[in-house]
């Protein structure tokens, strides 16, 4: 007997998309000076969404310049006035959550359940714990005279756009700096939406800038010289770039990168809530996760009950419409990403190893690509070693913890790790073991504002959320 | 055997200036020299120049050591930093011989900058079983997890010492990066580099096993480009380069990514967590 779902969408009713979006400068929506447009589509659809403004080099100058007034006012403020503009953000933020969930959805691909149960209560989540922040910035561990660098430039990438936005603007206005961002040229919608919430909130013009536009645009943010400070979420590549571009400058810099992160899984493991766990680290958003979970090391004595379960279990996951209830996979944020994944998947075929994919109905337009994962694959393969930023797993096997480690280390990333086992100890020892900056022991894909993210090695400099990404938007002594 | 007249006539048995790497003190293997003269100009010794391959010969053995410099308990990595103080409190006659020797301060202000050196290892050893407590944390997460954050090593961390206080400078770099578990290859200041070789002689005898610790003496403009490009090292204390090589590390050290600090101030924790990483682990609460 099989179980049919009737379709459940949600309506599109509660957004109003503008044919054509400015840039926000100084408190206001203004036109491009260059007069220069691009379009955001959906991409489970191929339609057109919007025009959104191109931001050239002079204005990304418009913006700095505003940011350079906004911050006269913003650091200035008495700090407990400055924590409540925070609050109101992010009230208005929950007051228009389903908006900007069906926004986000229609712009990036992913399921309306993960942007109305995880991006946007997130999101908001991290405007009220910043917002309890900047009265209390002597606490946060940079001595106690804390000051702001001033105006920061921030570069977000499309994956989680409105919740990369919150964990970069909230703890920046936080500590009383101010703000040029960029959000991704594939993702704008939700920052613009974001702006109007900064116009409801009356925050001082000039505290937040936004400027869309494409790699351009944010290399002509990280080269301004009026930017105090970077902070970056996006590829390694482009993260060391941005490094060698602040190299012999005054400016602070702070890098979320790329990762490969490895989930262990041990023979004592509880193995139902363990493919849930494995499910979750690869397939969540597409696996557009750079802490996603895409080296699974499992103990061999298990490896066939566990790719079994994992198996059944993968063809009960729901690819589809990203705005039906129902859906867990939905598309892949642009066909340059799934170019991307395609490549190196079949990189996988070709290096030897072996593929098993969901058998899931592909909608006819759209981007979009089955949850799979290769068996066969040896630390050598493309596979194994680059990040797919896909639905796509590697499956290694070990035999022993020592062997464990030294594979899930293999690797010059350092963003994350799992580990699964019954046993308390070995939890403690395997993640004591492990070079990565966040570790998610018997779960996986986990973030709170209170709980600081970022990685070792090439993923990256520094830490967001909690007091640790706090203090990367303060200078104290040191 | 010996009469009062050839005592009188006595030579000194002089000190052959060598490199530390792994433990063992060994001379560069390209088997060149630089002359080190003191204040006045006058010859004082020929220490090793530092090769390209020392370097990486000291960076295999920082490697090898740290997994068990970090793996120490933080009670035990403050007792042998402690050790490291009383050793070179025995030798600090030494030390202000050299630095008057080289720098030409005044016998007491060389005397003061050897006491505060020595002060500075003890007061870096009680912050390796500290640093955790006052910066971990654990983290109120919204949902039935437990969930904490604690400082980890970095790694393998280079050290280009400043010029001067020869031997202040170089301990104001060191100590904190071996606080946090770190091993450390030290390029030492290049003009006055005796302070660093006979510190390497103090460490050698202060239970800091061999790797933790390797000194290299030579040119910093020399070895600065190799150190930064180095994909097996992952922090670097520029404090001792100039700004123009800075600048160059930094480009060349973002290849991996390096950590890379430079420090005006002294003594502070944050010299310990400029070469630390944080660590969140997640775990779920249940019965």
């Amino acid at each position: 007997m099989t179980f049919e779902y009737s379709s459940a969408p949600e309506s599109k009713a509660i957004v109003t998309i503008d044919p054509v979006y400015k840039l926000f400068i100084g408190g206001k929506f203004v036109a491009p000076k260059g007069g220069k447009t691009f379009t955001t589509i959906n991409p489970a659809t191929e339609e057109v969404l919007a025009k959104i403004a191109y931001a050239e080099k002079s204005d990304v100058d418009k913006a700095v310049k505003a940011a350079q007034e906004g911050l006269k006012v913003w650091s200035k403020m008495a700090p407990s006035e400055r924590g409540k503009y925070l609050y109101r953000i992010a009230r208005i933020m929950q007051e228009r959550a389903r908006e900007f969930a069906v926004l986000e959805t229609m712009d990036n691909g992913k399921p309306i359940r993960e942007t109305r149960d995880i991006d946007i209560p997130l999101s908001a989540a991290h405007f009220f714990y910043h917002a309890g922040w900047a009265d209390k910035l002597e606490h946060a561990g940079v001595g106690s005279n804390p000051k702001p660098y001033g105006v920061v430039g921030q570069i977000i990438p499309w994956n989680f756009p409105l919740l990369m936005l919150a964990w970069k603007v909230a703890p920046a206005l936080a500590t009383g700096n101010s703000v040029v961002l960029k959000p991704a040229e594939t993702t704008p919608l939700t920052a613009l939406l974001f702006a109007q919430v900064c116009q409801q909130a009356e925050l001082p013009a000039g505290v937040v800038n936004i400027v869309t536009g494409d790699g351009a645009t944010g290399a002509a943010i990280v080269n301004h010289p009026g930017i105090n400070k970077i902070a970056f979420t996006g590829s390694t590549d482009v993260g060391k770039l941005i490094a060698r571009s602040v190299a012999g400058t005054d400016k602070g810099l702070t890098l979320e990168l790329g990762g490969k992160g490895a989930n262990i899984v041990f023979e004592d493991a509880p193995l139902d809530e363990t493919v849930e766990g494995i499910v979750n680290g690869i397939f969540f958003n597409q696996g557009h996760v750079c802490c996603a979970g895409s080296r699974l090391l499992v103990q061999e004595n298990i490896q066939d009950e566990l790719l079994e379960k994992l198996k059944r279990r993968m063809s009960q996951i729901r690819l589809g419409d990203p705005l039906d209830k129902n859906t867990d996979i939905g598309a892949i944020n642009s066909r340059e990403q799934l170019e991307k994944i395609t490549e190196l998947a079949i990189s996988g075929d070709t290096e030897g190893a072996e593929r098993f994919s969901a058998a899931c109905t592909i909608p006819a337009k759209g981007f979009w690509y089955p949850p799979t994962f290769f068996t066969g694959v040896t630390q050598a393969h493309r596979i194994a070693r680059e990040e797919i930023f896909g639905p796509v797993l590697s499956v290694i096997s070990f035999r022993t913890p020592q062997e464990a480690i030294e594979k899930a280390n293999n690797t010059p990333f350092g963003l994350s790790a799992g580990v699964w086992t019954d046993k308390g100890s070995r939890i403690l020892w395997t993640a004591k073991h492990l070079r990565a900056g966040v570790i998610w022991a018997n779960t996986f894909n986990k973030f709170d504002p209170a709980s600081p993210f970022g990685g070792y090695k090439e993923s990256g400099w520094g830490r967001e959320g909690g007091r640790h990404g706090l203090a990367a938007y303060l200078k104290g002594a040191k | 055997m010996s009469n009062s007249k050839s005592r009188a006539m006595r030579l000194d048995v002089k000190k052959t200036y060598k490199l530390f790497i792994g433990g063992a003190f060994p001379r560069s293997e390209s088997g060149r020299t630089y002359e080190v003269t003191d204040s006045k100009g006058e010859f004082i010794a020929n220490p090793s120049l530092a090769s390209r391959k020392d370097l990486r010969d000291a960076v295999v053995a920082a490697r090898n050591a740290h997994s068990g410099w970090a793996g120490a308990t933080a009670f035990n990595r403050g007792q042998i930093l402690y050790r490291i103080a009383e050793m070179m409190e025995g030798r600090s006659a030494q030390f202000v011989d050299e630095i008057i020797a080289l720098e030409g301060l005044t016998p007491s202000a060389a005397k003061k900058q050897v006491e505060e050196a020595i002060d500075l290892w003890v007061w870096y050893s009680g912050w390796c079983d500290k640093i955790g407590s006052i910066y971990g944390s654990t983290n109120a997460v919204s949902g039935s997890f437990y969930n904490f954050t604690i400082p980890d090593s970095l790694g393998v961390v280079a050290v280009f010492a400043p010029a001067k206080p020869s031997l202040l400078g170089l301990v104001h770099s060191l100590a904190p990066v071996l606080a946090g578990g770190n091993t450390a290859v030290v390029i030492a200041s290049e003009k006055y580099p005796l302070s660093a070789i006979t510190l390497s002689e103090a460490i050698g005898t202060s239970d800091v096993s061999g790797g933790v610790v390797n000194i290299l003496t030579g040119s910093a403009a020399e070895l600065a480009p190799w150190a930064a490009s180095h994909m097996d090292i992952d922090g670097i204390d520029a404090t001792g380069l100039n700004s123009t090589l800075e600048k160059e590390v930094r480009i060349a050290g973002a290849d991996n990514l390096k950590r890379i600090s430079s420090f005006k101030d002294g003594a502070s924790p944050q010299r310990v967590l400029a070469f630390m990483e944080n660590k969140t682990v997640w775990h779920p609460i249940g019965v």
